[in-house]
């Protein structure tokens, strides 16, 4: 058991950021050559002034008419997302881990607030789930592939969670933790959840169109 | 998984698709497929198809899923699902029935209208990736019959409508004899080199509706306009070849279009109240060439008549007095922004105007821009039936007292005069040239 | 162009017509049209009768108006040899006078009047009945067809051409209309192949050729000579051109997603650009300019394949090259203003309009029209004129270059000047 449990927080983690950042830079880079190439005119119409305008209206809870429509759905993306940033990086235990490691440390989030924005990326989870498989406009864009993409950011939270409280079985648990924190990180270049990095660009596409060009605004 | 109602309600009745289809293998299929996707798209389309996490928000975007009680399949991303999504996964391997549902998706059920783009958290531009489902059918010759008809007379003539070079003229000439009636000596001057004004107009106003640019010339006289219009092909400023996909011939057409303004030598084009042509002249056509923007200015009627009013060029007897409401057409507002101006122009000319809601970026369209209308007869009561959420819309500013529709843009005209007729409105429609023509003080 | 030696190059400044009369005289007055010599003025009028008529200037320096009037007249314009030709109408009935002296036969409809280089020639388009045909010198082609566009004047005056629809194609009837139902008609006589689309035909310089651009299919494009395409065909063309040299004919092409110049299919400026159009011979034909776009939005002037490093913006238009093909200019747009660039660099003054710039015949000077803040001005090298006009025609340089011929109307004051700008200015 100890000697997965270096491979995982040794070597593999070691892996995972390598081709999560690997992965994410190739990705950035094989864009941006193909939009040279091939579509050099997006370079032509982006505004940083009017991508920001947009981007800021979209980062805005209830920003937009879209949030205003699906409350719902606002507060559950909102929440989700924030925790979903927050706790990896400022959950107690991961930062003990950084300063172990490589002697850095910063700001912790206390261990009940921790434990509740938790919760909060697992009930958004099952939210997501919900509409997936409730919503028929959303069931008939789903996949398979986005079902396992729900799992894939889950799991961590899950197993993290029973991690922190020591449940049954939690060694087993902390490896699968570890694991699947590595399989998200993997995953993002090469999958959906690359979004996260190319939504200042579509979005501050299309805010620059409307704003420059357009002249109107797209929220 | 339960899928939503068969994707095809009704076997198409149009022959342009029907026939085109018949005309296709599976080999011929992937190669013009592969040749769109490799030489002509890039980053773009393969960003918009990854980055969509299948999140459905952009369903209220679309007045086609609303107009059909949320039916799935209408939503912006279920028509890249059923085009682009299954294309690029089968990398050009799909049947001559999957590129007939494509086609009748691509052109009948999307009006290009952006809106989608401003309810998607990221912006994915919908719009874009049914242009190059379009792009796709285009080249393969499978386009409804009535749109490809309408961009073979653009590649003949240069015009939206078989108007020939005689017809033209005469037509102007007619309205020009016609305009002397009530202003003497009032002049529709062709080819006047080196005017202030390149008035320019839409294919369908000499052949059905000539009387816009009778109204169109005793404005600009009232306005002591220095203005011309070019007697030789150049005068249309209308585009269905940017709809159905045949980007050459746009450029063709948009090249002629803005020499003949360049080649008289005039300060700016004007052009009457149309929505798509605008579209063309504005944002597709002009980059398709290699212009950033429009190498000459162009003027929207809307911004010509704002401007009309704020610096006084023309004086009215009195204001309109039935209750109007205004329809804020797509390819202006949510593609210039001209709704603020739009708004200026009714109060300096309506005693009584009430919103729609929703309006400005917001409004929904009205089902027949995007080339649908011109796509004709065979897909006429689809988009009637599209046209509920608008219909409803327009109940509701009517129940609040409207009479009069305004609506700049001779797409939504044709639009909303079906949608008016279809579910007994009983509204009327009324471009602003018509209320300023009608109110207008004609100088001494 | 041609020869202006025989015209009046004695310096100083005449005035040839007061409109002021004219105006008095004529409630519905046009636009005035000038003579390229200078020497005439002319505009259409509604007289007395309400009909139309031309009024021009008489030897007194009073005014004279055309024996005929009509119904209605359109499209004035002096010839290259100085006679003046409109599209009248009696009754319904069109037909071209020239001089006063209208042709015999009459059509429905009758427009597009062009004119060889010397003038010699005039033809028109026409319509009667419907059916659709050409008319050059009061002498019509045999044929006449269901649809006709794009006449174009053979440099003598001889021929004629035009797109036409040889087999009718109803609208709506699109698959025949893909098999092909256009062609060019030389002189009346269809070329006997058919198209999808025919555009732009041009006359070769010897009169017994014709190149245009046409489509086979939405996705072939090929420059056709006689009727028979180029071996290869490309993404787009643009408008063909006969070589004043040789046989050759060259058109722009778009290949891979650039534009590039070939010469009888092949492709002989690979340099590729954005967009590449409107190329042009210079006078001993060893030389082709193009307006290009080296990248998306930057446009300019390329001579064999090197484009000027300059680049503008917005526009770029009218441009030319010297007689012995050493020098250029063109007209741009860029930053909303208008100028005129040399030798790859712009002039310093920018300008509300600018048109076509002229080279002397010895290629050393450069003058152009150009208009500020309302007024027309003549612009030599660079140094705008004082002198302001409520209307301009563009300047003309004497054989020797030592002259130059500028007819403007000052506050209805037509006048023919010529000034000396032999030396500096």
């Amino acid at each position: 058991m100890h000697s997965i449990y270096s491979f995982v927080t040794g070597p593999l983690a070691w892996l995972a950021f390598i081709v999560f950042i690997g992965g994410s830079a190739f990705r950035f880079y094989s864009l941006y050559s193909l939009a040279r190439k091939k579509d050099a005119l997006v370079f032509e119409y982006m505004n940083l002034k009017f991508a920001l305008r947009s981007i800021g209206h979209w980062l805005t809870p209830f920003g937009t008419r879209n949030m205003n429509l699906n409350p719902a759905m606002t507060v559950v993306t909102f929440a989700f997302h924030i925790c979903l940033f927050l706790v990896p990086l400022f959950v107690f235990a991961h930062v003990i881990m950084w300063k172990e490691s490589f002697n850095i440390s910063w700001f912790t989030l206390p261990g009940v607030l921790a434990d509740l924005m938790t919760l909060v990326v697992i009930f958004s989870c099952g939210f997501f789930l919900y509409r997936r498989i409730m919503l028929p406009e959303v069931r008939y864009l789903t996949t398979a592939v986005d079902y396992l993409i729900l799992f894939i950011v889950a799991a961590p939270f899950i197993t993290g969670f029973w991690v922190y409280h020591q449940w049954a079985g939690f060694p087993t648990m902390t490896i699968l933790h570890i694991l699947s924190g590595e399989i998200m990180l993997v995953a993002i270049p090469f999958t959906k959840l690359f979004h996260m990095f190319l939504f200042p660009f579509t979005r501050g596409y299309m805010g620059s169109e409307f704003g420059s060009v357009r002249m109107a605004k797209d929220w | 998984m339960t899928e939503s109602k068969a994707v095809k309600d009704t076997a198409i009745d149009d022959q342009g698709i029907i026939k085109g289809i018949e005309q296709l293998s599976p080999e011929k299929i992937e190669r013009v497929i592969n040749q769109v996707l490799k030489s002509e798209t890039g980053a773009r389309l393969k960003t918009y198809v990854d980055t969509c996490v299948h999140c459905g928000l952009c369903s209220d975007g679309c007045h086609y899923f609303l107009a059909h009680d949320r039916d799935p399949k209408y939503s912006p991303a279920a028509k890249v699902k059923q085009t682009l999504w299954e294309i690029i996964r089968k990398k050009g391997k799909v049947t001559p029935e999957f590129i007939e549902n494509a086609a009748v998706v691509a052109y009948t059920q999307c009006n290009l209208c952006k809106r989608c783009a401003m309810y998607c958290p990221f912006g994915l531009d919908i719009a874009y990736v049914m242009s190059v489902m379009r792009r796709i059918c285009h080249k393969l010759g499978v386009v409804p019959l009535y749109i490809q008809d309408t961009a073979h007379s653009h590649s003949v003539t240069k015009n939206q409508m078989w108007i020939k070079d005689d017809e033209w003229v005469d037509t102007l000439m007619w309205q020009e004899e016609e305009a002397q009636d009530e202003v003497e000596n009032l002049r529709i001057p062709l080819d006047k080199e080196g005017a202030d004004v390149f008035y320019s107009v839409i294919g369908p106003e000499p052949k059905f509706r000539a009387q816009l640019i009778y109204q169109a010339a005793v404005i600009m006289n009232a306005a002591g306009e220095n203005w011309t219009m070019p007697s030789m092909p150049g005068w249309d400023n209308s585009d269905m070849c940017m709809y159905t996909g045949d980007y050459e011939m746009m450029e063709r057409l948009k090249k002629a279009h803005f020499e003949a303004a360049a080649n008289l030598k005039v300060k700016k084009i004007v052009m009457g109240e149309c929505g798509h042509a605008f579209r063309s002249v504005y944002d597709m056509g002009n980059r398709a060439l290699g212009w950033k923007m429009p190498p000459l200015e162009v003027i929207h009627a809307i911004e010509y008549y704002n401007d009309l009013f704020v610096k006084e060029k023309i004086k009215i007897k009195k204001k309109f007095d039935r209750p109007v409401t205004l329809h804020d057409p797509c390819n202006i507002v949510r593609g210039r922004g001209l709704h603020e101006m739009s708004r200026n122009i009714v109060n300096a000319t309506c005693k009584n105007f009430i919103e729609m809601t929703p309006n400005r970026e917001h409004n929904y369209c009205c089902v027949a821009g995007g080339g649908v209308i011109n796509c004709g007869p065979p897909f006429k009561n689809a988009r009637v039936d599209s046209g509920k959420i608008k219909a409803e819309q327009l109940f509701a500013a009517k129940a609040k007292g409207a009479e009069v529709v305004i609506a700049p843009c001779h797409n939504c005209h044709g639009g909303l005069e079906d949608i008016i007729h279809h579910y007994g409105i009983d509204m009327e429609l009324k471009f602003f040239g018509d209320i300023i023509y009608e109110i207008l003080e004609l100088p001494e | 162009m041609s020869n202006n030696n025989s015209w009046d190059w004695d310096t100083g400044k005449r005035l040839v017509a007061d409109l002021e009369p004219w105006h008095n005289e004529f409630s519905y007055m046009e636009e005035a049209r000038i003579s390229p010599h200078g020497e005439n003025i002319a505009a259409i009028v509604k007289n007395e009768d309400m009909e139309f008529t031309i009024c021009s200037q008489g030897a007194d320096g009073s005014f004279i108006t055309w024996e005929n009037s009509y119904d209605k007249i359109w499209n004035l314009k002096y010839g290259p040899d100085n006679r003046l030709s409109a599209l009248i109408s009696d009754m319904a009935e069109w037909t071209v006078s020239t001089d006063d002296t209208p042709w015999e036969n009459t059509y429905d409809f009758a427009w597009d009047m062009t004119f060889n280089p010397a003038g010699t020639h005039v033809s028109v388009s026409t319509q009667k009945e419907l059916q659709y045909s050409v008319i050059t010198n009061d002498v019509p082609w045999e044929n006449s067809y269901s649809r006709l566009t794009d006449m174009a004047l053979s440099p003598d005056g001889n021929h004629t051409a035009a797109v036409v629809e040889t087999i009718p194609v109803l609208e709506s009837e699109i698959f025949k209309f893909r098999k092909g139902c256009y062609s060019v008609a030389v002189d009346g006589t269809p070329w006997g192949t058919n198209f999808m689309n025919v555009w732009d035909p041009v006359f070769s310089w010897d009169n017994a050729r014709v190149a245009a651009s046409v489509r086979t299919n939405y996705q072939d494009y090929f420059i056709a000579v006689d009727g028979k395409t180029w071996n290869k065909s490309f993404t787009s063309v643009w408008m063909p051109r006969f070589s004043p040299v040789d046989k050759s004919v060259t058109a722009p092409v778009k290949t891979n997603g650039k534009w590039f110049l070939a010469k009888d299919g092949d492709i002989v400026w690979d340099r590729g650009y954005h967009q590449l159009w409107h190329h042009f011979y210079s006078r001993d034909g060893l030389k082709i300019a193009a307006i290009v776009a080296s990248e998306f939005g930057k446009w300019t002037l390329a001579v064999d394949d090197t484009p000027w490093e300059i680049t503008f913006s917005q526009y770029l238009t009218d441009a030319v090259l010297s007689d012995d093909g050493k020098r250029a200019a063109c007209v741009f747009k860029d930053d909303n203003k208008w100028g005129i660039a040399v030798d790859g660099g712009a002039w310093e003054d920018k300008f509300d309009m600018a048109w076509k710039p002229v080279f002397s015949p010895d290629g050393r000077k450069v003058a152009a029209k150009v208009e500020i803040n309302g007024a027309y001005h003549v612009v030599v090298d660079g140094t705008v004129f004082k002198t302001a006009y409520d209307h301009l025609e563009s300047p003309v340089f004497s054989s020797d270059g030592s002259k130059l011929l500028i007819k403007g109307i000052e506050k209805n004051r037509y006048h023919r000047e010529i000034i000396s700008v032999k030396g500096g200015l």
